[in-house]
């Protein structure tokens, strides 16, 4: 017998639909995959092109200053170092992270000028800045990009991107607009607070007697689970170095360098500041008052020196939210933004073709 | 055929993976998205992306092998032989996508001299060496991969509907998590 009769809405052969009721079925279907399909998108910010993405942000560095295939499109100058960092213990205090373990890990880490333009001549003024890699013997990584100003001029994505824009050269007259500067400055108090500290705080002679500082906070968690407001700099062992080569040649804080290493061991010690409750977190444009603890957690050797254009360091990412377990990030949305933005850089800068960097082989062996 | 050799749904653990990974991948494909494009959550996107792109690796793997060890079921009459040659493909092309996608980041991540960490000191060891130029095609691959498993989603998804909605067919029954009893002499036709 044939079953059908038996069972005449069964799974297998309802009664036809009407030819309405298909149609609409047929839309919701459409409709509903169109939905997930916008919703999509609108999270992949296609709805909302002038955002403030990674890729805008890197797309501005390469406006102010060129595109420079193959290099950072930040600190696009730069030479890599090696080294090591004996802990004393005493960071544990803070974190359990084991690079804060009594012992010796090794460093890897790279000198570099600010800005995108890997030939730029070295100034005094240029902002110089020092990221190292930790590598713990668990394989943890601690990543930091550390600048050698006591103070970030902003707080936020957004005004690192308009002050970028503001403070680059008109590339017609080759001057900065003194006015646009003025009228960012004045709505941007935290701004002129930096400034006026940057402007008191003069520069190193080179990259070795240069301190160096994260200027982000993080939080560090401790054994006991505690959860401690932290930012830290680095401070210099060798005293103010004077320079005796001319400051016009356009090497010569890379020369310097060299020329350092060459005869010694350079050598910082990781300064841990300890934050009390209170304590912004989310303004890298401020310092916490001076009298907060400092925990010497060990010291920095730098020891070798070699060109990018052999160093492996060239292809690593100085992300610096690379943490280790006992050390997370704060607040600051600075941090977020800049890891969102090293790796948009990173991206376009390893599908690249390299060409050679502006402190060569050759010069690294002068 | 007895509808022991022929049942009517999925294995329990292929349906209750069914569903899981369904919403797992649907967040996973929001959040990756979302991380490209976001300042200020890029690392908190970033950090639950990987160890979920590590759980939807071990998920498919624990799925593939259920749906190789357990037999499937038959599809409705009312898919025609032409469409089941595109259900047997697009339903590879989704088990390769779950696999393909996690290993591709893990090996982008790997070839870009990145530590690989799941949750607190917890991390995996680097599955291809540090390549720069290999980390920038893994990274285009992932994206476009990522892309490709939207489209087939959706496709999937808009096809079971019609299925359901329109020819009525009962296909949606063969994956539901709960059990449904085969029709009163389905196993005579």
């Amino acid at each position: 017998m044939d079953n059908r009769e038996l069972n005449p809405v069964s799974a297998n052969e309802p009664a036809p639909l009407p030819p309405g009721t298909v149609v609409a079925r047929l839309a919701s279907i459409g409709l509903l995959a169109a939905a997930i399909a916008g919703l999509f998108l609108y999270a992949g910010g296609w709805f909302n092109p002038h955002a403030l993405t990674p890729a805008a942000m890197v797309d501005t560095f390469e406006h102010v200053d060129g595109v420079h295939p193959g290099f950072r499109r930040n600190h696009a100058k730069g030479v890599c170092v090696t080294g090591f960092f004996e802990s004393n213990g005493q960071g544990q205090t803070l974190s359990k992270a084991q690079v804060f373990e009594a012992g010796r890990v090794p460093v890897i880490g790279r000198f570099a000028l600010a800005g995108g333009q890997p030939y730029a001549a070295d100034t005094p003024q240029t902002v110089r800045s020092l990221a190292l890699l930790f590598k713990s013997p668990n394989g943890e990584e601690w990543r930091t990009a550390m600048l050698n100003i006591p103070v970030f001029p902003v707080n936020t994505p957004q005004a690192f991107h308009d002050f970028l824009v503001v403070t680059s050269p008109d590339p017609q007259t080759g001057k900065v607009d003194g006015a646009a500067v003025g009228a960012f400055v004045s709505k941007h108090p935290e701004t002129a607070a930096a400034l006026k500290i940057l402007g008191s705080h003069a520069p190193s002679s080179g990259f070795s007697d240069g301190a160096y500082y994260a200027l982000n906070a993080f939080r560090f968690v401790n054994a006991k689970g505690e959860s401690i407001p932290v930012r830290w700099w680095i401070k210099p062992d060798q005293s103010t170095v004077t320079e005796n080569s001319a400051a016009t040649d356009k090497n010569y804080l890379f020369d310097a360098l060299i020329a350092h290493l060459h005869s010694g061991p350079l050598r910082w010690h990781l300064m841990l500041i300890v934050g009390q409750p209170g304590d912004p977190t989310a303004e890298a444009a401020s310092m916490w008052p001076a009298d907060r603890q400092q925990i010497d957690a060990g010291t920095i050797t730098i020891d070798t020196i070699e060109s990018e254009d052999t160093s492996p360091t060239r292809d690593i990412n100085f992300d610096p939210l690379i943490l280790p377990d006992g050390i997370s990030p704060s607040d600051d949305p600075l941090l977020s933004a800049r890891s969102a933005a090293y790796s948009q850089s990173f991206t376009r800068r390893e599908g690249e073709k390299k060409s050679p960097s502006a402190i060569s082989t050759a010069e690294v062996a002068k | 055929m007895s509808t022991t050799t022929n049942p009517t749904q999925f294995a329990f653990l292929s349906r209750i993976l069914h569903w899981l990974m369904a919403a797992l991948l649907i967040a996973m494909l929001f959040i990756g998205v979302s991380m490209v494009c976001s300042l200020g959550d890029y690392n908190r996107l970033l950090a639950i992306h990987r160890p979920l792109g590590i759980a939807i690796l071990i998920l498919a793997a624990i799925r593939l092998i259920t749906r190789l060890l357990t037999p499937a079921p038959a599809l409705p009459q009312s898919v025609a032989p032409s469409e089941r040659v595109i259900v047997k493909l697009s339903e590879f092309l989704l088990y390769a996508l779950f696999i393909a996608l996690p290993l591709v980041g893990w090996a982008m991540l790997s070839a870009g001299h990145y530590p690989i960490v799941m949750f607190g000191s917890v991390h995996l060891p680097p599955i291809l060496p540090a390549r720069p130029e290999l980390y920038a095609t893994l990274r285009k691959t992932h994206t476009i991969l990522a892309y490709a498993l939207f489209l087939t989603f959706l496709a999937h998804m808009s096809a079971v509907l019609f299925h359901t909605l329109v020819l009525r067919d009962g296909l949606l029954s063969r994956m539901v998590p709960w059990t449904v009893r085969p029709a009163k002499g389905e196993s005579q036709s």
